[in-house]
C-alpha cells in the first residue's frame, strides 16, 4: 500500500446545537476507491465540504503531501488535486463541453485583445473526453447532453485540473442502468491511472462493486471501516444504523378509523412512470420515509396542487378531491407544511399576525376589508395555543427562532379546519424543545381526527412519531411497515431498494 | 399609519419648500400653489396607479404611451364623434382596463417579464396613437366648447383644482384598498414572496393581473384629466417619460422595485416632492434643460440616504439580537 497523500485526522465540525462531524479520521492513497456511506445527515456532505475548503473544520488537522494544516481553502484544495463531481452539476449549459472544461483557464490569442482561442480550446479538451470514452466532441453544447454525458464533462474537467482525487457525490442517483454501468467502468479506469475516487452513494450494490474500502458514518462519527472482503450491503446497513432511539413515541388515543386521505395510483411529473398508492387513516400518523431524491417532496407537492397530477386520484374522506391548485386543496381541508419554511412556508418580512391569517384572511374581513381587531385576536389565540414565544404578534416572523417559525406555519393551518395535514420535514432546523412540542401537537391533532402524513429523513423522527411507515424508493412505494416492524434496519433496507428480509 | 420613512420625506418637502419660498416668495403665491396643486393631482393619479404594479413585484413602462393613446381617443370621441363625454370617459377607462388585463395576463399566465411586456406596450400604444391621428395634433375644433366637461375636469373649486380633488378621492379609496383590504394584503404577499403566497392558497396570478388592471384603469382616468388640461395632444410627445415620473415618485415614496413594499402616503409624498422640485427649477431660474438632472440627482441622493440609514439600523440591531 502506498503512503497516503491525504490524511484527515480527528476532524470535527460543530454547528450551533449539533456536531455535524465528530472526530473523523480518513486517509486517501493513490489509485484507491473509497466508498463513503451513511444515512441522510450522517455527516457525509459536511465532511466533503471540509475537503473542498468550503467549510472550515472546528477541530482536527488535514495533511496534504506531508504538509499539515488546520483547514483547506477552496484554492488550496483545488491546487492539491481534489476535484468534485457534484450531485447537482455545476456546468454552464449555454457553453460547449470544451468551454466548461477550461472555464477560467481558456487559451488566449490576439495579445492584448484577450480573445479566446477556440481551436486550441477544443484541441486541448479532446484527449480528456477520449480518455473517458465520451461519444460527443468538445464542441458539443452542454445543453444538448444527457445527464450522464454532463457528468463526463465534469470528470474531464477534474482530470484537466490534474486531479488526484475525484469526489463523486451520489453520481448515479439520476442515471439509467446502462449509464451507471459506464460510470462504474470509468471509475475503474481512473483507478487504473492512479486517480483516487471517493464514491458517496446510497446505492450499496454499486459501492459493493467499485470500492476498495468503505467508510461508514453515523451521527457525524466514523463507525466502521470495511476492507475489500468485508464490503457487503448487509454489513454496511448494520453499521449505518444501530443508534439507541429515544422512546418518544406517543400511542394514539384510539385505534385508527376509516381512511381520510387516499392516493390511488398517483403519478407525479417527477417520476410519471411510477404510480403511488397509499392511505392515511383518521387518527393515524403515517410516516413517509425514503432517501433524499426518492420523490417524497414531489409527491406532497403534487397532492397539494402545486404540480400537475399526471394520473390517478386523490380522495379525501372517500370523495375524489379536486386538487388542481393549492387553493383547491386547501378548500378540501388538505394543508401542507412545506420543507423550506423560509421560502415557502412564511413571508419572513411579514408580521407574525399576518402570516398566521394569510390563508384564512377572508374570515376576518367584511366586504373585502380586514377587521384588524378580529385578525389580532385570532393571531393571539393561536400564539397562546401553540405557545409561540413572542411578546408581540406584530414582530416580523424573521425575528423568531426556527422552532417558533415552524409553529407560525402550523398556526396558519390550525386556525382553519384541517382534515389532512402533510408535514414535509417538520422539525428541520428546529431545536430539541420545540421539536417535542411539535410532535405532541401532531399527536393531538391526529387524536382529534386529522389525518397526518409526515415526510421525514430523520430516522429518529420516523420511528419515534409514526404509527405506520411507507418507504419510498425512486418514486415508488417500496413497502409499508407497521409499528411493530419499525426499525432502522427495516426502513433502510426498503429505502435503498432491497426487499425487506 | 405614517411611518418614519414617510416622515423624513415630509420633512424634506417642507425644507425644500421653505428654501424656495425664502429665495423666491412667488412660490407661495395663490396662482403658483394652485398650478402646482393641479400638476400634483394629474401626476399623482398615475403614480398611485404605478405603485400597485411595483408592489406586486412588476413594473409598468407603458404609462406615457397609454396616456397619449387614450387622450387622443377621448378627444376624438368627444370632439369628432360627438359622443357624450361621460360615455367617452367610461369607454376610455374600459380600454385602459383591457390594456391592464392584457399586460397582467402576459406577465402572470404566460410568465413574460413585466419589463419586456410593458416596454413593448410603450412602443405599440405610442405607434397606434400616432397612426390614429395620422401624426397630427388632436384637439378641439376652433370655437367648440364643452363647458360642463371642462368645468368638471379642469375647473377649480375655491381655487382648488378639481384634478387635485379627484386625486385625493382616488388616493383615499386606493389607500383603503392597499392597506385595509384583503386584496391589498394579498398584493403585498405576492410581491414579497410569491411562493409562500401560493402555498397559502392565494390565487397569485389573479392578484398580479388585478394590479395591472388597476394600474392601467387609473392611468386612463389620469389620461382624461391630462387631455383636458393640455386641450391639444401631439401624439408623438404627449406623455413622454410620464412612466418615469410615476416610477420615481413610487421609489421616492418607499416602494421597492423588488416588490412587496410601499405605501400610499409615501407615493403621494413622492409625487409632491417631484412637483415641488419641478417648480423649484422654474422659480429659481435654473435652466429648464437641467430639469431631469435635478430630479435624477435628488432621487439618487434620497435612495442612497435611505439605504445608509436602514443599514445603520441593521448594524445597531445586530449586536443586541
Amino acid at each position: 500500500m502506498p503512503e497516503p497523500f491525504l490524511k484527515m485526522t480527528g476532524i470535527s465540525k460543530v454547528y450551533p446545537g449539533i456536531r455535524a462531524v465528530d472526530g473523523i479520521s480518513i486517509s486517501v492513497s493513490k489509485g484507491e476507491v473509497i466508498g463513503l456511506v451513511g444515512e441522510n445527515g450522517a455527516g457525509k456532505s459536511t465532511l466533503m465540504k471540509i475537503l473542498g475548503g468550503v467549510v472550515a473544520p472546528s477541530g482536527g488537522t488535514i495533511e496534504l503531501d506531508g504538509v499539515e494544516m488546520e483547514r483547506l481553502t477552496v484554492g488550496g484544495s483545488m491546487r492539491g488535486g481534489i476535484a468534485f463531481v457534484h450531485q447537482e452539476l455545476n456546468l454552464f449549459e449555454n457553453l460547449t463541453a470544451a468551454a466548461n472544461i477550461f472555464i477560467g483557464r481558456e487559451p488566449l490569442k490576439g495579445g492584448p485583445l484577450r480573445l479566446i482561442d477556440e481551436c486550441e480550446l477544443n484541441r486541448r479538451a479532446e484527449p480528456y473526453l477520449n480518455q473517458l470514452g465520451a461519444d460527443f466532441g468538445p464542441e458539443a453544447p452542454v445543453a444538448s447532453l444527457s445527464l450522464a454525458e454532463m457528468q463526463l464533462v465534469e470528470i474531464a474537467k477534474a482530470l484537466s485540473l490534474k486531479a488526484r482525487l475525484v469526489i463523486m457525490d451520489e453520481p448515479t442517483s439520476s442515471l439509467t442502468a446502462s449509464e451507471t454501468e459506464r460510470l462504474l467502468k470509468i471509475i475503474a479506469r481512473l483507478k487504473a491511472e492512479g486517480v483516487s475516487v471517493i464514491f458517496i452513494s446510497h446505492r450499496l450494490a454499486e459501492v459493493e462493486r467499485s470500492a476498495d474500502r468503505v467508510v461508514v458514518l453515523r451521527d457525524g462519527k466514523r463507525v466502521a471501516e470495511l476492507g475489500k472482503d468485508e464490503i457487503h450491503a448487509e454489513t454496511m446497513i448494520r453499521h449505518m444504523i444501530g443508534r439507541d432511539l429515544k422512546t418518544l413515541y406517543r400511542p394514539p388515543a384510539k385505534p385508527p378509523g376509516e381512511p381520510i386521505l387516499e392516493l390511488v395510483g398517483v403519478r407525479t411529473a417527477y417520476r410519471p412512470e411510477q404510480a403511488v398508492s397509499l392511505s392515511v387513516r383518521r387518527g393515524e400518523i403515517l410516516g413517509l420515509a425514503g432517501l433524499v431524491g426518492s420523490g417524497r417532496t414531489e409527491l406532497a407537492r403534487t397532492v397539494f396542487g402545486l404540480e400537475p397530477l399526471k394520473g390517478g386520484e386523490v380522495r379525501i374522506r372517500g370523495e375524489p378531491a379536486p386538487i388542481a391548485s393549492p387553493s383547491a386543496a386547501i378548500a378540501c381541508g388538505l394543508y401542507l407544511v412545506p420543507e423550506d419554511r423560509k421560502r415557502s412556508g412564511l413571508i419572513v418580512d411579514f408580521p407574525i399576525r399576518e402570516n398566521i391569517t394569510l390563508a384564512n384572511l377572508e374570515v376576518h374581513a367584511k366586504h373585502g376589508l380586514i377587521d384588524f381587531g378580529a385578525e389580532e385576536k385570532a393571531a393571539l389565540k393561536q400564539r397562546d395555543r401553540l405557545d409561540i414565544r413572542t411578546r408581540s404578534v406584530t414582530a416580523p416572523a424573521a425575528s423568531l427562532s426556527g422552532g417558533n417559525q415552524q409553529k407560525v406555519v402550523l398556526a396558519k393551518w390550525l386556525s382553519m379546519q384541517p382534515q389532512v395535514l402533510i408535514f414535509d420535514e417538520p422539525t428541520r432546523g428546529v431545536d430539541v424543545g420545540a421539536k417535542s412540542e411539535i410532535y405532541r401537537l401532531m399527536r393531538e391533532l391526529s387524536d382529534h381526527g386529522v389525518g397526518i402524513l409526515m415526510i421525514s429523513s430523520d430516522m429518529e423522527e420516523v420511528i419515534g412519531v409514526s404509527d405506520r411507515v411507507a418507504v419510498m424508493h425512486e418514486g415508488r412505494i417500496a413497502g409499508f411497515l407497521d409499528r411493530g416492524d419499525l426499525s432502522e434496519q427495516s426502513i433502510l433496507s426498503l429505502a435503498v431498494g432491497r426487499i425487506a428480509a | 399609519m405614517i411611518n418614519r420613512k414617510d416622515l423624513w420625506l415630509l420633512v424634506l418637502i417642507i425644507v425644500v419648500g421653505a428654501v424656495v419660498a425664502i429665495i423666491n416668495p412667488r412660490f407661495l403665491s395663490p396662482i403658483n400653489l394652485s398650478n402646482t396643486a393641479n400638476l400634483i393631482g394629474l401626476f399623482g393619479i398615475f403614480a398611485v396607479a404605478q405603485a400597485f404594479v411595483i408592489i406586486s413585484g412588476g413594473i409598468e413602462l407603458s404609462v406615457g404611451s397609454v396616456i397619449a393613446l387614450l387622450g387622443v381617443i377621448f378627444i376624438d370621441l368627444v370632439a369628432s364623434e360627438a359622443v357624450n363625454p361621460g360615455l367617452a370617459f367610461v369607454i376610455v377607462v374600459a380600454i385602459g382596463c383591457l390594456i391592464g388585463l392584457l399586460h397582467g395576463f402576459l406577465v402572470a399566465k404566460l410568465g413574460l417579464q413585466p419589463f419586456v411586456v410593458t416596454l413593448c406596450g410603450l412602443l405599440i400604444y405610442r405607434g397606434i396613437a400616432r397612426y390614429y391621428t395620422e401624426d397630427a395634433t388632436a384637439g378641439f375644433p376652433f370655437g367648440a366648447s364643452f363647458p360642463t366637461l371642462e368645468w368638471l375636469v379642469a375647473g377649480r373649486f375655491y381655487g382648488i383644482p378639481h384634478s387635485l380633488i379627484a386625486f385625493i378621492a382616488i388616493t383615499l379609496v386606493m389607500g383603503v384598498v392597499l392597506h385595509k383590504s384583503v386584496f391589498g394584503r394579498y398584493l403585498f404577499a405576492v410581491g414579497k414572496n410569491e411562493e409562500a403566497a401560493r402555498y397559502s392558497g392565494i390565487h397569485t396570478a389573479r392578484i398580479t393581473i388585478a394590479a395591472y388592471v388597476i394600474c392601467c384603469g387609473l392611468t386612463a382616468v389620469a389620461a382624461v384629466f391630462i387631455a383636458m388640461y393640455t386641450r391639444s395632444i401631439s401624439p408623438s410627445s404627449h406623455g413622454n417619460f410620464y412612466e418615469l415620473y410615476a416610477i420615481a415618485a413610487a421609489v421616492l415614496g418607499g416602494c421597492s422595485l423588488r416588490g412587496g413594499e410601499g405605501s400610499i402616503v409615501g407615493v403621494v409624498l413622492g409625487t409632491v416632492l417631484l412637483q415641488v422640485l419641478q417648480n423649484l427649477v422654474n422659480l429659481l431660474g435654473i435652466p429648464s434643460s437641467l430639469n431631469f438632472a435635478v430630479m435624477g440627482s435628488v432621487i439618487l441622493i434620497g435612495v442612497l440616504a435611505d439605504q445608509q440609514i436602514s443599514r445603520r439600523a441593521v448594524r445597531v440591531k445586530a449586536p443586541a439580537g
